[in-house]
C-alpha cells in the first residue's frame, strides 16, 4: 500500500518525494472536469461514470457527485476492473482482482466516462476499452484522469485532464485520496523512493 | 504460490485471496463476459490418469473461459494407458511449453512429484491424488458455504460443519476438513469407523459415530460418496447397514437446523448415502458446488500463471 | 618391507588406550606401545579408533538377477568402504537362493571379488513362496555353508511352515532369519500407519502387522527350542515383545537397521520415494526406542538391510516406487550419529553390536573376532573427528537410493585391513 508520506520534504527535492498537488488543488480540478463534462455531453441523463480500480473508483465517485450538483441529477457510477484483460499481465505477479460493479442500468447507447488516476501508458485504458466491450455496448467511450503524466504506448489520449505533469521515466507518481489514503494529493518519487501504490 | 498441491500450503490469507479472486470471477461472468483474454498465449495441459469427465470437463472449461489453450491428456487410448512412467509424461509435456498442468493421478503424491521432483518447469495443479487431496473441491466447497452462510463474513468462525462417511478414501474429504478448519469452523467427522482414518482425533476435527446425535448441530452437512468397491468388503456389513446408520434421508434432513445447507462434491449414489429427495431438495447446493468449482479453478489459474510465471 | 605386513602406530583400540598393532601374514601378530616397524609397512593412525571390522547380517547384493542394481563385486566394494569385513547376502535374487547351486555361486563369486567374505542366506521357502521348505539341509551342505535361511522380502506368514523351518534348522544350527510382516495387515500398505499416513493419504502400515508376527514366532521358537532372528525391528511394541521374549529365555535375537535409528515417518511427506522403505520408517518415539533397546543389548546387532535400487524405480511417483535404501557405505556414520547421545553407548558397545555378535548369529567363525594376537587381521581405522558428506554419485554401489544425500555423517572410515590386507587407505579403495 501506499507509503506514508513525510510532508517536511515537500517542495523540489533531486531524491525522495515533492507533492505536486494538495487536497485544494485536487477538489478543485474534479470541479472544473465536471464543469468541462457538463459542457460537453449536451444530455447529462444519458451519463455512466465508471472508475478503474483502485483509485479512480473514488475520484468517479466525486466527478459524479459533483456532476450531480451542478446538474441536479444522480449520475449512476460504477467500477470496472481490467486485470483480466491487461496485456502485460506478465511483467508482474498476478495481483487480486478488483470490483466491477456495472450500474443497473446498464451502458448500452449510454456516455460512458472512464475515470482513471493517473494516465500513462495508455494500457490500463486499453484493457478497460476491451472489458468494456465484453459487457456491452455503449454511444460515446471517453476518458477522465486526475493526471496525465505522458509516455504514452498507444495511440490514447484523455478528453479531461485534471493535471498535465510532464515527468521523467525514472519517476513514479502517486495520486493519494482521502477514501483510501486518508489524505488528498498528489506525489512525484524519485525511482529509488517506493513505487508502490504509483502508477 | 507457485503450485497448488495441498491445502495445508495455503495460509489462511492464500485461501481468503483465492475465495475473494473466485467471487470477483464469478461477478464478472455473471455480468456476462464468456470469454476472457487473460490467460491468452498460455497452454494447460489436463493430465488426466484416473478417467472423471466430471472433474475433467469443469477444469477444460475453467482454462477456456480464460483463454488459454487446452491440451487434454487422458488415461484412456493414450500413452498413458501403455505404461509410460510419469516422469516420461512429464518431460514431454515440459519440452511441449506447458505452463500449468492439472494432474489427476491415483497415487497419493503424485502432484506433488510433479511439482517437485524437477522433472518439469510448469506450474502444477493438483485435481486429486489418491486419497490424499482434491484442494479446489474444498476451495470450491468453501466458496458455496461462504456465499450461503456467510456471505459477509471474513471466515468460518461459528460454523459446524459435518462430513459423513468414508473420510478414510476420501481426497475430497481431507482437504475439506484442512481447509474448513484453517478458515475457522467446527468440522466434525461421523462414519463408522473402519472407515475414519487412525489418529483422526488428532487432526482439526471431532469425530462422532452417530450422525443423528450430531444432526442438530450442524450448518453444513457433506455427504461422502461411497465407493462401490467398499460396499462388499470388511468396512460395513452391507449397502442398507450403511444408509441406515449414515444415509442422509427426509427424516435426517428433518433434523437439520432450519438454514441447515446439504453438500455433496458428487458423483452421488443416490439411496446410499443420500436420498434422491434431499439432494435434490431446497437444502441441497450440490449444482452451485459444481458452479463454483468452475469458478475457483479459473482463479487458480489465474493466480498461477496469469502474472509473471518466472517468480515464486 | 614384507608384503601385507603392517604396524599400525598410534591407534586406539575400541577408542580405548593408544597402541600399535602389527599385522602379519593376515594375522595380529604383536600388539603394544612403541613397537619396532622392523620390516613392516607403517600406517600412521594417531587420532584414529581402530575396530575389528563390520559384519552384516542383512544385505541385498542383487546378483544374480539384478545386476543393473547391484553386482557381488560392487556390493564388496561398497562393503569393505563401510568398514566390513563380511556381509550376508539376502536370498530374494532372480533366480531365488534357494537351492544349493545358486548358493554356491553367490559364494564363489564374492570369493573371486575378494573384498569381503560374502555369506549366501538360503531361502526358506521354494522360489520365496511361503508354501514349502526350500532345499535348507543342501544349501547348508554345500561349499557355502549356509547356517542363515530367511525369505527376507516376504514374510514367512503361514505359521505351520514357520514352525518347520524352525525345526529343520536345529540339524544344522541354522536360524530362520525373520522378515516380520503380516501381509493381511499391510496390503498395499506405504508407510507407517499413524496420524501422518492419514493425512497423506498413503495406505498405513500399523506397527501391528510386525509386532504379531514376532510375537508369534517367539512363541514357536520357544515351543520347538530352536534359534530366531528378527531382521530390521522397527517398532516399540516389537522392542517390548523380544525383551519379554529374551527374558523367557527364549533364544531370539533382532537387528534394527541404520536408517531405522535415525530417520522418522515424517521425511515421507516430502514423497520423495528416496524414503519409501520396508519396514517403513517410523514416529520418533519408535526411534528412541529403537536406540534405547540397541544399546541395551535388546536389540543384539546392527544390519544395514542395503537395498540397492536402479534410478528409475525411486524416480516416480510414491506407489510405484520400490522399497530399501542403501547402507554398507553409510552404516556406520549414520549410527554414530543416531546413537552417540544414548546413554550406555560406547566403540565398544558399537564393535559389539555391528562386529562380534553378527558374527556369531551367523556363524562367521573367522569374523567378529577381538583385536587381540593371533586373531585374523580384519580391522577398521576410523577417523572420529572427520565428517563426511554423502554424495550418491561417489558411491561404490551401482544405485543412488541413499536417503542421506548432502547429509554430514560424524566420522568416516579411513583404513580397512581385510586378511590383512590392507585395502581401504585414506577412504579409497586399493584393489
Ligand atoms: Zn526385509
Amino acid at each position: 500500500m501506499t507509503q506514508p508520506l513525510n510532508t517536511a520534504s515537500s517542495g523540489p527535492s533531486r531524491t525522495g518525494s515533492r507533492i505536486v498537488a494538495d487536497p485544494d488543488d485536487i477538489s478543485r480540478a474534479l470541479r472544473r472536469l465536471a464543469h468541462q463534462v457538463v459542457e460537453n455531453v449536451k444530455d447529462v441523463t444519458n451519463l455512466v461514470i465508471l472508475g478503474i480500480p483502485t483509485r479512480g473508483v473514488p475520484l468517479a465517485q466525486r466527478l459524479a457527485k459533483n456532476i450531480g450538483e451542478i446538474e441536479g441529477v444522480a449520475v449512476p457510477v460504477g467500477s470496472l476492473d481490467v486485470t483480466l484483460f491487461r496485456d502485460d499481465l506478465r511483467m508482474r505477479p498476478s495481483k487480486a482482482l478488483e470490483q466491477t460493479l456495472i450500474p443497473d442500468v446498464g451502458f448500452d447507447d449510454k456516455i460512458v466516462i472512464l475515470v482513471d488516476d493517473v494516465l500513462f501508458s495508455g494500457r490500463t485504458i486499453r484493457a478497460a476499452l476491451d472489458a468494456l466491450n465484453e459487457y456491452g455496448r455503449p454511444a460515446v467511450v471517453q476518458l477522465a484522469v486526475l493526471v496525465d503524466r505522458g509516455h504514452r504506448e498507444l495511440p490514447i489520449r484523455a478528453d479531461y485532464v485534471g493535471k498535465n505533469l510532464p515527468t521523467s521515466l525514472s519517476e513514479n507518481v502517486s495520486v493519494h485520496l482521502s477514501e483510501i489514503d486518508s489524505i488528498d494529493q498528489v506525489v512525484i518519487h524519485s525511482a529509488n523512493a517506493s513505487t508502490e501504490g504509483t502508477a | 504460490m507457485k503450485h497448488l498441491i495441498s491445502v495445508q500450503d495455503l495460509s489462511r490469507t492464500d485461501t481468503l485471496h483465492i475465495l475473494d479472486t473466485a467471487r470477483e470471477l464469478d461477478r464478472v461472468t455473471n455480468g456476462g463476459i464468456k470469454l476472457l483474454p487473460t490467460l491468452r498465449g498460455r497452454t494447460v495441459v489436463n493430465l488426466f490418469y484416473e478417467d472423471s469427465t466430471r472433474t475433467r470437463l469443469s477444469f477444460e472449461r475453467a482454462a477456456k473461459r480464460l483463454s488459454a489453450d487446452v491440451v487434454t491428456v487422458s488415461a484412456k487410448g493414450s500413452s498413458l494407458s501403455k505404461g509410460e512412467s510419469l516422469k516420461d509424461t512429464a518431460l514431454t509435456l515440459n519440452a511441449m511449453g506447458a505452463d500449468m498442468i492439472v494432474v489427476r493421478h491415483p497415487s497419493p503424491g503424485a502432484a506433488h512429484r510433479l511439482a517437485h521432483a524437477g522433472w518439469l518447469d510448469s506450474r502444477v495443479l493438483n485435481a486429486g491424488d489418491g486419497k490424499h487431496e482434491h484442494p479446489t473441491q474444498a476451495l470450491a466447497d468453501a466458496l458455496t458455504i461462504r456465499a450461503r452462510l456467510r456471505p459477509e463474513a471474513v471466515d468460518f468462525d461459528g460454523l459446524t460443519i459435518g462430513i459423513v462417511g468414508d473420510v478414510l478414501h476420501s481426497r475430497v474429504a481431507r482437504s475439506n476438513i484442512f481447509l474448513l478448519a484453517s478458515l475457522g469452523a467446527n468440522v466434525v467427522v461421523i462414519g463408522p469407523p473402519t472407515l475414519l482414518p487412525v489418529r483422526i482425533e488428532n487432526w482439526p476435527c471431532t469425530v462422532s459415530y452417530s450422525l443423528d446425535a450430531a444432526l442438530p448441530e450442524l450448518d453444513v452437512i457433506m455427504m461422502l460418496r461411497v465407493q462401490q468397491e467398499r460396499m462388499n468388503g470388511t468396512f460395513f456389513p452391507s449397502e442398507l447397514e450403511y444408509s441406515r446408520s449414515f444415509g442422509l434421508n427426509r427424516s435426517r434432513a428433518a433434523a437439520l437446523p432450519t438454514h441447515a445447507i446439504v453438500m455433496h462434491p458428487g458423483p452421488m449414489n443416490r439411496g446410499v448415502e443420500i436420498t434422491a429427495e434431499v439432494a435434490d431438495g431446497t437444502r441441497s447446493v450440490i449444482t452451485e458446488q459444481v458452479a463454483n468449482g468452475l469458478k475457483v479453478r479459473m482463479a487458480i489459474m489465474y493466480l498461477l500463471i496469469g502474472g509473471d510465471v518466472s517468480v515464486a | 618391507m614384507s608384503l601385507n605386513s603392517y604396524l599400525i602406530v598410534g591407534s586406539r583400540p575400541y577408542g580405548e588406550q593408544v597402541c600399535d598393532i602389527r599385522i602379519t601374514n593376515g594375522l595380529i601378530s604383536e600388539i603394544g606401545s612403541g613397537l619396532e616397524p622392523g620390516d613392516h609397512q607403517v600406517v600412521k593412525a594417531h587420532d584414529l579408533i581402530s575396530l575389528p571390522s563390520f559384519v552384516d547380517l542383512h544385505t541385498h547384493l542383487r546378483e544374480p538377477g539384478r545386476e543393473d542394481a547391484e553386482t557381488i563385486a560392487s556390493g564388496s566394494r561398497a562393503a569393505t568402504l563401510g568398514g566390513f569385513s563380511a556381509v550376508f547376502a539376502m536370498a530374494n535374487t532372480t533366480p531365488v537362493a534357494d537351492t544349493a547351486g545358486v548358493v554356491e555361486q553367490v559364494w564363489r563369486i564374492g570369493r573371486e571379488t575378494g573384498l569381503v567374505d560374502v555369506f549366501p542366506i538360503g531361502a526358506v521357502s521354494v522360489g520365496l513362496h511361503g508354501e514349502a521348505l526350500a532345499e535348507l539341509g543342501a544349501m547348508a551342505a554345500s561349499a557355502a555353508k549356509v547356517t542363515v535361511f530367511s525369505d527376507d522380502g516376504n514374510c514367512v506368514s503361514d505359521p505351520l511352515l514357520m514352525r518347520r523351518a524352525l525345526e529343520y534348522v536345529k540339524t544344522f544350527d541354522g536360524v530362520i532369519a525373520q522378515h516380520a510382516q503380516d501381509p493381511r495387515l499391510t496390503q498395499g500398505a506405504q508407510m507407517n500407519e499413524g496420524e501422518l499416513s492419514g493425512i497423506l493419504g498413503l495406505t498405513g502400515w500399523p506397527a501391528v502387522a510386525e509386532e504379531a508376527i514376532i510375537a508369534r514366532d517367539v512363541l514357536l521358537t520357544s515351543h520347538v527350542d530352536s534359534r530366531l532372528h528378527v531382521c530390521h525391528v522397527s517398532t516399540s511394541g516389537s522392542v517390548a515383545i523380544i525383551r519379554w521374549a529374551k527374558e523367557m529365555g527364549i533364544r531370539v535375537t533382532a537387528e534394527v537397521t541404520p536408517h531405522h535409528l535415525l530417520l522418522t515417518e515424517d521425511l515421507v511427506s516430502s514423497f520423495d520415494p528416496v524414503y519409501k522403505v520396508n519396514p517403513p520408517l517410523r514416529s520418533r518415539a519408535d526411534t528412541l526406542a529403537l536406540r534405547e533397546a540397541l544399546a541395551d543389548g535388546t536389540l543384539d546387532i546392527v544390519a544395514t538391510d542395503h537395498a540397492p535400487h536402479p534410478h528409475e524405480s525411486k524416480d516416480c511417483e510414491w506407489d510405484s516406487a520400490a522399497f530399501g535404501m542403501l547402507g554398507l557405505e553409510t552404516a556406520l556414520g549414520v549410527v554414530v550419529a543416531a546413537m552417540a547421545e544414548t546413554p550406555g553407548w560406547s566403540w565398544r558397545t558399537l564393535s559389539e553390536r555391528m562386529s562380534t555378535v553378527p558374527a556369531k548369529i551367523g556363524r562367521a567363525l573367522n569374523h567378529g573376532r577381538p583385536l587381540a594376537v593371533g586373531e585374523p587381521a580384519h580391522i577398521v581405522l576410523v577417523n572420529p573427528q572427520k565428517t563426511r558428506e554423502v554424495v550418491p554419485s561417489q558411491l561404490a554401489s551401482l544405485s543412488g537410493n541413499t536417503p542421506y544425500a548432502g547429509m554430514t555423517l560424524p566420522v568416516s572410515v579411513t583404513d580397512v585391513f581385510f586378511n590383512g590386507v590392507h585395502q581401504v587407505r585414506g577412504g579409497e579403495l586399493h584393489e
